[in-house]
């Protein structure tokens, strides 16, 4: 029977330098889970969702994807980006691009669609994301708000399998977070495996299987959002409970 | 906002020009002595010069005693008149002046159609090799009952023309190789690159060109040999690669990291980001200082002269070398100041306008 896991990290250890930023991490996410990770900032909850599509490299250990284990195989690791789609704190749109060309880029040069056909998805995909009056503009005339929303776009444009999110909140207003959040929530219900960094808990509470609490390159706390927030286990979980939720 | 400025900031009452003068120019004693010092100099300047330039220059006459009769009191244009074949067409045969004159249309065309972002399409590669298809046959010749001119022949405008074209033509292309290879994570890529890099760019041009004139040949073996204008126009190319590769590669350092994230996280392949995504960015970012290097580059193609190729600067002084017309070097250089100038204008003003229309695309209104 084929596994249902689309993310295994087996004993993955990362380090930069000196510095050991991911210290044994497991992590098994199986196809249409959500995790949510939090934890104190260089705590390596970024690092870890960057192994996923290789952005960052691992050292040591197993990272293995929708069944391809990750390796320095160029061919492999743009096999594993062309289904896993990801969204960063700092949007990273394509300034030189209209939204509507930063959808399509990728469907056309990378999956080879038809401009044609990648417009029209690319149009209903914005639809989604509540902006398909925006298509023609550039990513610098509109608010952050939108730009989270178009990235998404353009992420799902590619039909991904696994969207990751690193703190998609992070860098919006407060007014902006909210049109973000109900986005990446309507994609949760509709089946999608998701990693999350973020703090927002709310949005953990409504969405995720699973919490991941890190603190220094380790996973300190794993468990169901519920049993998470209520009783952590850790001090350390509690102490940072107790800083993001205490005012 | 506009409102709260008009009432912060100091602001002439009037628009009369006696109010305009006062704001401007005799706002205080140190800006008032200043303004009258350079009046003073400028009619000191000015009207000596109109009188020189203009009022009693000699615009034309085959006699060069008429021009010596002035005595210096006045320019003599007509050494411009009654040599410009030659500084224009230099050693070409003389009832074929034609062929280069239209060459040098042809190529200013294929400048000026290229220039217009219209025409950014994919028939503009082609336009440019039949151009400069049709360039090649009308200097050389050879074919259509058109009679054969060697290029050791070729020489004035079109040859500067020649030389900056394919000059920056190819040194571009390669220049982006070379920044793309220098920021390699190659180490054997990135080490060529700068070894490149450092050694053309830490040597005078003028030796390049002596290397490539002199020094070449005895490197090649017998019965082999490079004509000496292909030589010294593949020394400019490996000296203008040098330099526009630091220029891309400040470009190129201005990218965000996280454009090169997103890309990657989309699945583009290497050549694809790099085409798509960070070049579009890098050079409309390095758009002033490229365009700066242009310049100085088609300005360099000078030095050509100093291994006897007759460019648009060589034919001017050696038509300065005929005893009867020495001595009007003043009025011969300045009219190649203006040729180079009206060049060199064309780039800078073209960029700054390429680079208004970028803003304008992207930024849109908000801002």
């Amino acid at each position: 029977m084929k596994s249902a896991a689309m993310i295994e990290m087996r004993k993955v250890n990362k380090w930069f330098g000196d510095f050991h930023a991911l210290k044994d991490i497991d992590v098994t996410v199986d196809r249409g889970e959500k995790y949510v990770v939090c934890g104190p900032s260089g705590s390596g909850k970024s690092t870890m969702i960057r192994l996923v599509n290789r952005l960052e490299a691992h050292q040591s250990g197993q990272v293995i994807v929708d069944g391809i284990e990750l390796g320095d195989d160029l061919r492999k690791i743009e096999a594993i980006r062309r289904e896993v789609g990801m969204v960063f704190q700092s949007f990273n749109l394509f300034p030189h691009l209209t939204v509507l060309e930063n959808l399509t880029l990728a469907p056309v040069w990378v999956r080879n669609l038809p401009r044609a056909e990648a417009e029209e998805l690319a149009l209903h995909l914005l639809e989604r994301v509540r902006i398909p009056e925006q298509a023609r503009k550039y990513p610098g005339q509109l608010s952050g708000g939108q730009q989270q929303r178009v990235a998404i776009a353009r992420a799902l444009c590619m039909r991904p399998k696994i969207m990751l999110f690193d703190e998609p909140t992070s860098a919006l207003d407060p007014e902006m977070i909210k049109e973000v959040l109900d986005v990446m929530i309507e994609l949760a219900e509709e089946g999608m495996t998701m990693i999350v960094v973020t703090h927002e808990m709310g949005f953990a509470r409504t969405v995720a299987d699973r919490v991941l609490f890190m603190d220094q390159g380790e996973i300190v706390e794993s468990g169901p959002p519920g049993e998470f927030f209520s009783s952590p286990k850790t001090d350390r979980a509690r102490l940072f409970l107790s800083q993001i939720l205490g005012h | 906002m506009g409102q709260v400025r008009t009432t912060t900031l100091p602001r002439p009452a009037a628009h009369s020009p006696l109010a305009w003068l006062r704001a401007n120019l005799f706002s205080n004693r140190a800006n008032a002595l200043t303004t009258l010092v350079i009046v003073y100099l400028l009619w000191q300047a000015v009207p000596p010069f109109i009188n020189w330039a203009f009022l009693d220059a000699v615009w034309q006459t085959a006699d060069p005693k008429v021009c010596r009769a002035l005595r210096g009191e006045g320019a003599c244009w007509a050494f411009v008149t009654e040599k410009h074949r030659f500084i224009l067409f230099g050693t070409y045969p003389f009832e074929q002046h034609w062929r280069p004159a239209l060459a040098s249309a042809i190529l200013i065309a294929l400048w000026a159609v290229s220039a217009l972002r219209v025409f950014w399409k994919g028939w503009l590669a082609p336009v440019w090799a039949g151009g400069l298809a049709a360039i090649g046959f009308l200097m050389w010749g050879g074919v259509f009952g058109l009679p054969y001119v060697e290029n050791e022949r070729w020489g004035g405008l079109i040859l500067t023309l020649l030389l900056a074209t394919f000059g920056i033509a190819l040194a571009f292309p390669l220049s982006i190789l070379l920044a793309l290879a220098r920021r390699s994570t190659m180490p054997v890529l990135q080490g060529l690159a700068i070894g490149f890099i450092e050694l053309v760019r830490g040597v005078p041009l003028i030796s390049l060109l002596f290397m490539a004139s002199v020094m070449l040949p005895l490197f090649l073996p017998s019965g082999v040999t490079i004509d000496k204008l292909l030589r010294a126009q593949i020394a400019l190319i490996l000296f203008a690669a040098a330099y526009l590769a630091e220029v891309v590669r400040g470009g190129l350092q201005a990218i965000p990291a996280g454009q090169y994230e997103a890309a990657d996280s989309l699945g583009l392949s290497y050549w694809k980001k790099t085409l798509l995504v960070i070049l579009p960015q890098a050079l409309r970012i390095a758009i002033p200082p490229l365009v700066n290097s242009f310049i100085g580059f088609f300005k360099d193609t000078s030095l050509v002269l100093i291994i006897g190729l007759f460019d648009l600067l060589s034919t001017i002084k050696v038509s300065l070398t005929e005893p009867a017309w020495s001595g009007f070097g003043v009025e011969a250089y300045l009219f190649a100041s203006i040729v180079y100038f009206a060049f060199c204008y064309a780039m800078s003003s073209y960029s700054q306008n390429l680079e208004r229309q970028l803003a304008r695309a992207e930024e849109g209104k908000r801002r």
